[in-house]
């Protein structure tokens, strides 16, 4: 183990404006080995994980970043605006579609949700969450649609592959059977009957 | 059940309250149809069609006395329901009734609903996230020194959005007045625009949108531009770059071609 390989890389990574890439870190650092470089930063986000600080040392869009640890956030934003806002249920839902289905258009969206989507990809574009990819090849020539760089950093994600798949996603789903059934028991009172009938077969 | 409605004001003054809290809630048909087969325990792959069919109708009903404008979308839905229990009640066709397993004429709206169940809570885990300015900071340095410094130091690319959402704006920029004729004997091509733009980046490494247009501010010379920038684009002669968010956009010969060969 090369510490003092591991503290040059930690001080790149410190100053540098965005996250860095491996291949950055091994173009700027060309003196060193590329397995030494990978070996150095795996070590160094283990310590800083270990090490339990206010920040850690995290992999996002393909890059190395400092990051605060979540669990401060109430006590960060005393000092610092939160320029993020909250994401709606509309644009969540699309955003998984893009992002799980891309290349998409925005028919193969709206046929998804079942409602016009116009608006929130439009709006998904201004933030820079989702971007065009280009045209697709079919009559009309529509455009495609795929996730950017800042949907990575923006929900912490290294790449793509790292979101959950959705295999895994419906067997969360699978396990709070009990949540199901806490809400079936609201079900008599929020089923106004609005022909005077209950839902009985 | 209307006198429901009419003579029980107080009645109704709950109903508002409970189903506003409801509408909220339901983002588009296929999210009321998974809450109602919630709601009803039923198997998202043996619906009743009756049953849903009946209560998303009362649903649409209830938004139309809410007056609120039932979208188009709902109504599409409505729709494929109903279209869905007239065929399960009509018999079938000598030459269907082979196929009779796989005509459940729920088939298509089931594999929809499960789809959509699916993205739905993709989208609720992607959301579930730190996210990056809310949760999660990373260490800022928006001085506005260290931005400048971060134009000089490098260009970042830029998306085909931006690279519109600029040319919208150098559009604006273009007086009204300036919107003169063109003289029939001095026609604008695409092809010397692009010959000029391969020009001006074999004497300099870099170009601004900017400069293409300096000498000659016109709607019908910053469009000429523009359209030989995304041929040139096209053609892989080119690459854009932008110095920052909202800065001047450059551009810089692709590497590997060589505009003197075309």
């Amino acid at each position: 183990m090369n510490s003092e390989l591991s503290a040059i890389i930690e001080s790149l990574i410190f100053t540098a404006e965005a996250a860095l890439s491996t291949d950055r870190i091994c173009e700027l650092l060309n003196e060193f080995d590329r397995n030494d470089i990978t070996y150095a930063l795996a070590g160094l986000h283990t310590d800083y994980q270990g090490r339990g600080g206010g920040f850690e040392l995290v992999e996002v869009a393909g890059g190395w970043q400092f990051r605060t640890r979540p669990a401060f956030h109430s006590y960060i934003s005393r000092h610092i605006k939160t320029r993020t806002a909250k994401f709606s249920q509309s644009a969540l839902e699309t955003l998984a579609i893009v992002a799980y289905r891309q290349p998409v258009t925005r028919v193969e969206v709206e046929h998804l949700r079942g409602v016009d989507c116009g608006g929130i990809l439009k709006s998904l574009l201004e933030k820079h969450l989702v971007r065009i990819l280009g045209k697709k090849d079919i009559p009309g020539r529509p455009l495609i649609y795929g996730t950017s760089k800042e949907f990575l950093e923006i929900f912490g994600l290294k790449d793509l592959k790292s979101l959950p798949t959705l295999r895994e996603i419906q067997a969360l789903d699978a396990v709070p059977q009990y949540e199901r059934q806490e809400e079936l028991q609201l079900e008599p009172e929020l089923s106004f009957p609005v022909e005077g009938q209950l839902p009985l077969e | 059940m209307q006198h429901h409605h009419d003579e029980h004001l107080p009645l109704l003054d709950g109903f508002h309250e409970q189903y506003s809290v409801h509408l909220d809630k339901f983002d588009g048909p296929m999210d009321l149809l998974l809450h109602l087969i919630k709601k009803n325990e039923l198997d998202i792959c043996d619906i009743s069609i009756a049953v849903i069919t009946r209560q998303y109708l009362d649903f649409i009903k209830l938004m139309k006395e809410l007056n609120l404008e039932v979208a188009g979308d709902f109504l599409v839905m409505a729709a494929t329901l109903l279209q869905i229990k007239s065929r399960q009640l009509l018999p079938l066709d000598d030459h269907e009734e082979d196929a009779a397993e796989e005509a459940d004429p729920r088939t298509e709206l089931v594999r929809r609903l499960l789809e959509y169940q699916q993205y739905k809570e993709a989208g609720m885990v992607i959301g579930a996230r730190a996210l990056l300015g809310r949760e999660v900071f990373e260490r800022t340095a928006a001085e506005p020194l260290l931005a400048a410094a971060q134009s000089v130091e490098g260009p970042l690319e830029v998306s085909l959005f931006e690279l519109v959402d600029a040319f919208r704006l150098l559009l604006q920029r273009i007086p009204a007045e300036s919107f003169h004729d063109v003289a029939p004997d001095d026609p604008l091509s695409i092809a010397d625009c692009i010959n000029e733009i391969l020009s001006l980046l074999q004497e300099r490494e870099t170009v601004q949108f900017d400069d293409l247009t300096r000498g000659e501010f016109t709607r019908e010379r910053v469009i000429v531009t523009f359209l030989a920038l995304l041929e040139l684009c096209r053609l892989k002669l080119i690459r854009i770059f932008q110095g920052s968010e909202h800065g001047s956009i450059w551009f810089v010969p692709a590497v590997a071609a060589d505009p003197s060969e075309v």
